[in-house]
């Protein structure tokens, strides 16, 4: 045992020390970080301060334009004077845009038009057609003798709230968004590094193999000690470097939610909320509905990002990360054993690379219908179950379910390292040697 | 005393069989030379000593004791293909061999540190293999096997990548290790170098033992009854003056003396050559011819491929 911790030791170390390990471990987390502050910042930045002349021919938006509405830095001015003179001190620069609202022929909604210099950005578009849609329908109900109490009471709002109720009676509001999202991305990161992983024992087995010092460290250790050694060393290389991840993920953002509070704040939605109701039948309000509930879900998203139940996410992600590298990566150093450079390694790679493969795709279907019998069979099934259970596991899988799949995966990884162990024996102590699936077979048949 | 014995060790492949019942015993503090051309099995059985690979049939003994795992420790193994981490610093990774043959880690510092120095590769203790010549490799080599002070060392074409003052080197720390009390397990096709270190020597030819025993015995064995007689005094035919049945072998003239490799009938005497001659010529040196380990080897393994063709089984 003494002697498999030294080799352990020598894997971790030899790995963890090297700039490719440091550089990726933090490169990592300040891109998971990024994927979720850079959406909050794109909706900061937007933001500019601009101010606007209002040439209101009409009249009835007179003080409607309200200043710096939800913090979106416009300015609204009275302008005096004729559209044409407006347009030349746009042209100079003195203001941002002319917004001309001319007088509609008869019972027509007024048709506004912004002259600015450049492209104006959409906030603004989108706030003056809200306002003036607002005060027309004001206008347009009172001519028809409804109140806007009246219009409030007739109103449908309907939103759909899913709420999970596990066994001890506990209910919890989820998002389904939020679960797919977090199932795919903790599969991804269970795919990509059984892969990086599983490839690096690969490498340092056939490393050992073509610079030969395989046969001066199995005359003091078991062939078996030195793969486990190696296999379970790399093992607490990427164990390390999740848990880095994870920690440092949350600790940038941990630091920008401090820094910046009120980017955090999610429940600051009913302004939103107030121009999904009032402009809910007027032509332009499918689009405003649309961006609106886009914020609504997001918002819902990290607000419930940090009520996920993480000490369970984070420990079956861990079993079943273990699981599946352990699995696999048996098979990989089975594959450097056997070969003896590296372009002989394509032949064998593809039929460990296939469940994988079919595992990264079947998770979209599997997201679709996380209880269907493909959900259940892949996430059951050793070979594919480390990616499969993981999409599954936010939609609340069955406990027995989950031990199921667990217990395979160890049944799995000890069959695949018993395998792994006979052709590496072999494997690694023959040289200039073409080797095909029969000849493996052969290896795995010796007794001894 | 025999420090290591096999009995009838067989190790078959798939397709052919690599060891056939074969025997060695091993005398206490002698260096053993095995020897066999390529593909006989020497690797195989030399596998086996070191429990890398297990035996189909036939028992191992170290010290009288059924071989088992804790026996690694008490054996240096030092194989012919042999390699080092490439981008592991030199002296890291001597700690790291030494330890895994349980050597503590504040003993093999101690220990290697007089090694490093006595190989004068102190200065390369922070550098990678990889910037290391071969030669310099190999110290590295020799060192971390040798490191645990094992009762039985096995060198497998020990001078192979090395100069001859390295090689010299090597030689010397053999000696003395062996005149500390180690056994040496010698595998090599350098039949200079078994004449000059090997004590005993095993022969292996596919798959099977085909000789055993000490070289002087078997020098003995496979005399030829021919002599080397150096003179001068007489430049005529010196066959002529022998009777039926010596054979001149080779004649020679280094600086006006003569030198004749003569072979003698069985039955005569060296004594008996002497007397027919000495009247005739003024002999200067008169020695046996006994056969190299090279001839030997080459006889007993085509003596070995001749009966093969003979009975093809």
């Amino acid at each position: 045992m003494n002697k498999i911790s030294l080799i352990i030791k020598r894997e971790y170390l030899s790995r963890v020390r090297k700039k490719s390990f440091i550089i990726m471990t933090l490169l990592g987390p300040i891109l998971m970080a990024a994927i979720i502050i850079v959406p909050i910042f794109i909706g900061m930045t937007s933001h500019t301060k601009h101010t606007i002349m209002v040439l209101d021919e009409t009249g009835w938006f007179q003080g409607k334009f309200k200043n710096n509405v939800d913090d979106n830095g416009l300015t609204f001015l009275k302008f005096t004077g004729l559209e044409n003179a407006g347009k030349d001190s746009v042209k100079a620069g003195k203001y941002y845009a002319l917004l001309y609202i001319a007088k509609p022929e008869g019972k027509m909604s007024p048709q506004p038009i912004i002259y600015a210099e450049k492209q104006p950005d959409i906030n603004i578009k989108n706030y003056v057609s809200s306002t003036m849609e607002k005060e027309v329908e004001k206008t347009k109900l009172a001519e028809q003798g409804i109140t806007p109490e009246q219009l409030k009471a007739l109103k449908a709002d309907i939103t759909v709230t899913t709420i999970n109720i596990n066994e001890s009676g506990k209910e919890e509001k989820s998002s389904t968004e939020l679960a797919m999202g977090l199932g795919y991305i903790s599969s991804l990161i269970i795919y990509m590094f059984i892969f990086i992983y599983g490839v690096q024992v690969m490498r340092g087995v056939l490393e050992e193999k073509t610079s030969r010092i395989v046969e001066v460290i199995i005359s003091s250790v078991k062939p078996f000690q030195l793969m486990m050694g190696k296999i379970l060393g790399i093992a607490l290389v990427c164990l390390t470097q999740v848990l880095l991840w994870i920690v440092l993920t949350t600790t940038i953002i941990t630091v920008f939610k401090t820094a910046m509070p009120d980017k955090f704040n999610f429940s600051q939605t009913t302004q939103i909320s107030k121009i999904n109701t009032t402009s809910s039948n007027t032509t332009s309000a499918p689009k405003i509905q649309a961006t609106s509930s886009d914020k609504q879900i997001g918002n819902d998203m990290l607000s419930s990002l940090f009520k996920v139940n993480y000490v369970l996410e984070i420990s079956m992600f861990i079993l079943f990360f273990l699981g599946g590298y352990l699995l696999y990566s048996a098979l990989f150093a089975a594959i450097g054993a056997a070969v003896d450079n590296e372009t002989d390694i394509q032949q064998f790679m593809l039929p460990i690379t296939v469940p994988l493969i079919i595992s990264i795709v079947a998770a979209q279907a599997v997201m679709q219908n996380p209880d269907g019998p493909l959900a259940f069979w892949l996430s059951i099934i050793p070979f594919t179950s480390p990616i499969i259970m993981m999409v599954r596991l936010p939609f609340n899988v069955p406990t027995e379910q989950i031990v199921l799949s667990l217990s395979l995966l160890v049944l799995g990884f000890i069959g695949t390292t018993w395998i792994a162990a006979k052709v590496y024996r072999t494997g690694i102590l023959m040289y200039g040697k073409k080797v095909n699936y029969k000849e493996l077979w052969k290896w795995i048949m010796y007794k001894g | 005393m025999d420090i290591f014995v096999a009995k009838e060790v067989t190790k078959r492949y798939a397709a052919q069989t690599a060891l056939n019942k074969v025997s060695i015993n091993v005398p206490e503090n002698s260096i053993y030379g095995l020897l066999g051309p390529n593909g006989a099995g020497k690797t195989t059985l030399i596998r086996i000593i070191n429990q890398i690979i297990a035996p189909d049939e036939g028992e191992l003994f170290l010290f009288g004791e059924k071989l088992q795992p804790k026996h690694t420790a008490l054996i240096g193994y030092l194989p012919e293909e042999r390699g080092l981490y490439k981008k592991m610093p030199v002296g890291e990774q001597a700690l790291y061999l030494s330890q895994l043959k349980g050597v503590s880690r504040a003993d093999a510092l101690k220990k290697l540190k007089v090694l490093f120095e006595k190989f004068e590769i102190q200065d390369w203790w922070t550098k990678n293999v990889e910037e290391l010549s071969k030669g310099m490799q190999q110290k590295v080599q020799f060192i971390v096997t040798i490191i645990h002070e094992p009762k039985l060392l096995i060198f497998d074409e020990p001078f192979s990548g090395f100069d001859p003052i390295n090689a010299t080197l090597i030689r010397d720390e053999i000696l003395e290790l062996r005149r500390k009390g180690a056994t040496v397990i010698f595998s090599t096709h350098n039949m200079a170098s078994v004449e000059e270190l090997c004590d005993d020597i095993a022969l292996i030819n596919k798959s099977k033992k085909i000789l055993e025993g000490k070289v002087t015995d078997i020098k003995k064995t496979y005399r030829s009854n021919s002599y080397e007689l150096s003179y001068n005094g007489y430049s005529g035919n010196l066959l002529s003056l022998l009777p039926q049945g010596y054979t001149m072998l080779e004649e020679s003239t280094v600086d006006h003396l003569l030198t004749a490799k003569i072979k003698l009938p069985i039955e005569e005497s060296p004594n008996a050559l002497l007397q027919l001659v000495l009247p005739h010529v003024e002999v200067h040196a008169f020695k046996e011819m006994l056969p190299s380990m090279n001839d030997i080897f080459i006889e007993k393994v085509n003596e070995n491929r001749e009966t093969k063709t003979v009975n093809p089984s």
